[in-house]
């Protein structure tokens, strides 16, 4: 017998790990990410492979030349970063714009605050809302859901459901009319809509959400929050005014409220630590995102109302605090 | 459904080699080493010196205050000396040792296995016998029991509840106890009944132990106020917190014990010895021992005197594996790693637990992920996580207010955490430094 290891209580494990998590959030983004395959061809491939290449990339160097450590490449979390970014970017972006994003994903978004964990915005978010800004004209054209292979820089550019319902709205049409123009609600919950490569979804990243529910990789508390909140929210100035306001079921569909939902506000580094903390920080989301959307300047809100509700993160983790063991009321006899 | 307690919890992989394996009674050794401290609360003061005779069963060491135990001699022979000793702390601690000769037994224990149901002490009588025979919850926590038995002026016991829940992986000494001592039990339960003076208690065992549910059940049905509680198999539920909750949905509130809700809490060893202790006149100087592991060739049950060195145990189980890379006194839950095999057993001993050395090394810590994976297992509702950061930086009132004193130490947290944190190393400190705060405020 070798010498005996003394460490304190517990003695076993779970098996959990890091990696574990983080490579089940990567195979709940694949059905996202073949329905993009399907509807945007090489160019979704080419942005997936250029965002996650460079995402990789950019955390190995950082890691191991800036912070001295060991790389950090796998365990999985630049690939998501990655991923995600690809998910919040037209399909036929410019390579170097991915490229510029990706470092601003990981370099700004994620490794300067310290790296996994530590980051307290989604890092894909940061890098996104960073080439919206810095290249407004190539990050609002998207290419029509053709589902033509093989063609990377397309010129057939078409309008999202979002968009199209924002300058319509804004020209004095009625919402109605406007939802005759677009994608059906069957079109768009399966993915044949206008949009960002992986956001279009909503059956795939539903399904994504299916699995990392089961494997309790993420709870239900925040998608259900975002995506409830939009539709109550919605809902209530449909019913004041449906001359003015398109109708709940729209606004869930279109746009990248399922995947902010599901993949992005549900981030463990930049969402609150309590359920409860979680439901309220979903419900900001969503009226914040219908709150962009219908009063704001952007026709989709979803990337900046979570980046605004991160901030709010370290107040609710204060003030909200998980339910404490002996504070229910004793039943007396 | 099954009753569980209401936050939190785990479930662990069970590992119970020993189930089913009939308890044995391991030989008398040859020289036994009996600490004086092994009990919560201040060590007994030994009355015995070099040279003295004793015999199985006479009072060695006395208690030296309400919080405090009486020490029998486990064996018969002469005290050889009064030395320190390294015990499962891993310190060097104050204990009696005594050379074995013969097997002599105070007169008045009576030795026959015969069931005695009549109970004829009083509550006094039965509190008394139980502070004369030095026995303490053998659980492991190792409670002066007669303490739990005199409930405070003011306060009022409306319900026993006995813990046969067992819930750490890989013990199985209650299992076994229910299964060849039901019957005792069942007296001993009415005898703290007796004490307590109440007409109800609850027996909870969880799930796993289906033939202990249903051995209990039938015997149950000729005592008077006993009922068997099935619970869901749900760690930590041993926890008297957790054990309340989940039998009779009751909390208790931070820092107060189980009578502010009416209950008091015995382990089914505690009440064995307790109905030896009354009906048998036998003080504690023995008790059963789950000796287990993956590598161990036979994991059983063994009856041992208070003293036993561990290697008489472990060798009687088959021998020390190869691969042993830690030794654990109790559960992997919540037992503590030995610094050797040399040590002697004592009243909390409730398992030993070798284990392989591929499993006993901690991964390395990763950065937190605030996947809030510690925050949902809490049985106490408290953010482990929160409370690792605060004590690894010194911030103790921000420690004290976010109530780093309701930590039981399960350990849920850690076992749970993705990123391999200690969080529970972490809080212990936190915990030990808070407690000294408060301490010193309160002088």
């Amino acid at each position: 017998m070798s010498t005996l290891t003394i460490s304190p209580s517990p003695h076993v494990h779970s098996g959990d790990s890091v990696k574990k998590n983080m490579y089940g959030v990567i195979i709940a983004l694949i059905p996202a990410l073949l329905i993009s395959f399907y509807n945007f061809g090489l160019g979704a491939l080419v942005v997936s492979v250029t965002a996650v290449a460079s995402c990789l990339v950019f955390e190995h160097v950082i890691q191991v030349y800036l912070m001295k450590n060991e790389t950090s490449i796998w365990d999985g979390s630049a690939m998501i970063t990655g991923l995600l970014l690809a998910f919040n970017i037209p399909s036929n972006l410019p390579i170097y714009i991915i490229v510029i994003g990706a470092l601003v994903s990981i370099g700004i978004g994620k490794m300067s605050f310290g790296g996994l964990g530590n980051n307290p915005f989604n890092p894909a978010l940061v890098g996104r809302v960073f080439l919206l800004i810095s290249y407004p004209v190539q990050m609002t054209s998207w290419p029509r859901p053709e589902r033509i292979p093989f063609t990377y820089t397309d010129v057939t550019t078409g309008a999202t459901p979002l968009s199209v319902m924002k300058e319509a709205l804004a020209n004095g049409e009625l919402p109605t009319n406007i939802l005759n123009e677009i994608p059906s609600y069957r079109d768009m919950f399966l993915g044949l809509q206008g949009g960002s490569a992986g956001e279009m979804a909503g059956l795939a990243i539903l399904l994504g959400l299916g699995f990392m529910l089961f494997r309790k990789i993420i709870t239900w508390h925040i998608p259900v929050a975002v995506i409830g909140s939009v539709f109550v929210f919605t809902g209530i100035l449909h019913w004041t005014n449906p001359m003015m306001y398109a109708p709940p079921m729209f606004h869930i569909l279109s746009g990248g409220l399922f995947l902010g939902a599901v993949f992005m506000a549900t981030d463990y580094s930049s969402s609150p630590m309590s359920r409860k903390g979680g439901i309220i920080f979903g419900i900001g989301i969503g009226v914040l995102t219908v709150a962009i959307r219908i009063f704001g300047a952007y026709p989709e809100g979803i990337s900046f109302a979570i980046l605004i509700m991160n901030a709010f993160v370290p107040l609710i983790d204060k003030y909200i605090k998980p339910k404490r063991f002996g504070e229910k009321p004793v039943v007396a006899k | 459904m099954l009753k569980t307690f209401s936050l939190g919890g785990i479930h662990p992989p069970e590992n119970k080699f020993s189930a089913g394996k009939k308890i044995e009674a391991l030989p008398v050794p040859s020289q036994v080493a009996i600490p004086v401290a092994q009990h919560i609360g201040a060590p007994a003061a030994p009355i015995v010196k070099k040279g003295d005779t004793v015999k199985v069963g006479t009072l060695i060491a006395k208690s030296t205050g309400f919080v405090s135990a009486n020490i029998h001699s486990p064996v018969s022979g002469t005290v050889f000396k009064i030395d320190n000793i390294v015990d499962a702390s891993g310190y060097r601690k104050p204990a009696i040792i005594i050379k074995v000769e013969g097997d002599e037994w105070e007169e008045g224990i009576d030795r026959s296995t015969a069931l005695k149901k009549e109970i004829s002490a009083t509550s006094e009588e039965i509190i008394k016998a139980v502070a004369d025979a030095g026995i303490v919850g053998m659980g492991g926590a190792t409670f002066p029991s007669h303490v739990k038995l005199s409930v405070p002026p003011g306060k009022k016991c409306d319900v026993l509840i006995l813990n046969a829940v067992e819930c750490e992986p890989y013990l199985t000494a209650d299992h076994q106890l229910m299964m060849e001592k039901g019957d005792e039990i069942m007296v001993g339960t009415q005898i703290i009944m007796k004490a307590l003076k109440v007409d109800k208690a609850i027996i909870g065992i969880e799930n796993n132990k289906p033939d202990a549910i249903q051995h209990m059940r039938s015997l149950a049905a000729s005592y008077a106020g006993i009922t068997i509680e099935p619970l869901k198999v749900q760690y930590p539920q041993g926890g008297e917190k957790q054990l309340i909750d989940a039998c009779i949905n009751r909390q208790i509130p931070s820092g107060k014990l189980p009578i502010e809700v009416g209950a008091v809490v015995q382990n089914v060893g505690t009440i064995l010895a307790v109905y030896e202790a009354v009906q048998k006149n036998k003080p504690l100087f023995e008790r059963v021992v789950t000796v287990t592991g993956k590598s161990l060739a036979k994991p059983s049950n063994f009856l041992a005197r208070i003293g036993t060195p561990l290697n008489n145990l472990i060798d009687a189980a088959g021998g020390l594996p190869e691969d042993t890379g830690k030794v654990i006194g109790g559960g992997p839950m919540m037992g503590k790693a030995l610094v050797s095999t040399d040590i002697p057993i004592t009243k909390g001993s409730s398992g030993v637990l070798i284990m392989p050395d591929e499993e006993a090394k901690r991964k390395p810590m990763q950065n937190c992920i605030r996947c809030a994976k510690c925050t949902e297992v809490c049985p106490m509702g408290l953010e482990p996580f929160l409370l690792m950061t605060v004590s690894d930086k010194a911030v103790w009132d921000r420690a004290e207010e976010e109530h780093i004193m309701d930590c039981i130490e399960c350990g849920s947290c850690s076992f749970t955490c993705p990123a391999n944190r200690p969080l529970l190393d972490y809080i212990r400190l936190g915990k030990g430094k808070v407690g000294q705060i408060m301490r010193s405020r309160n002088k």
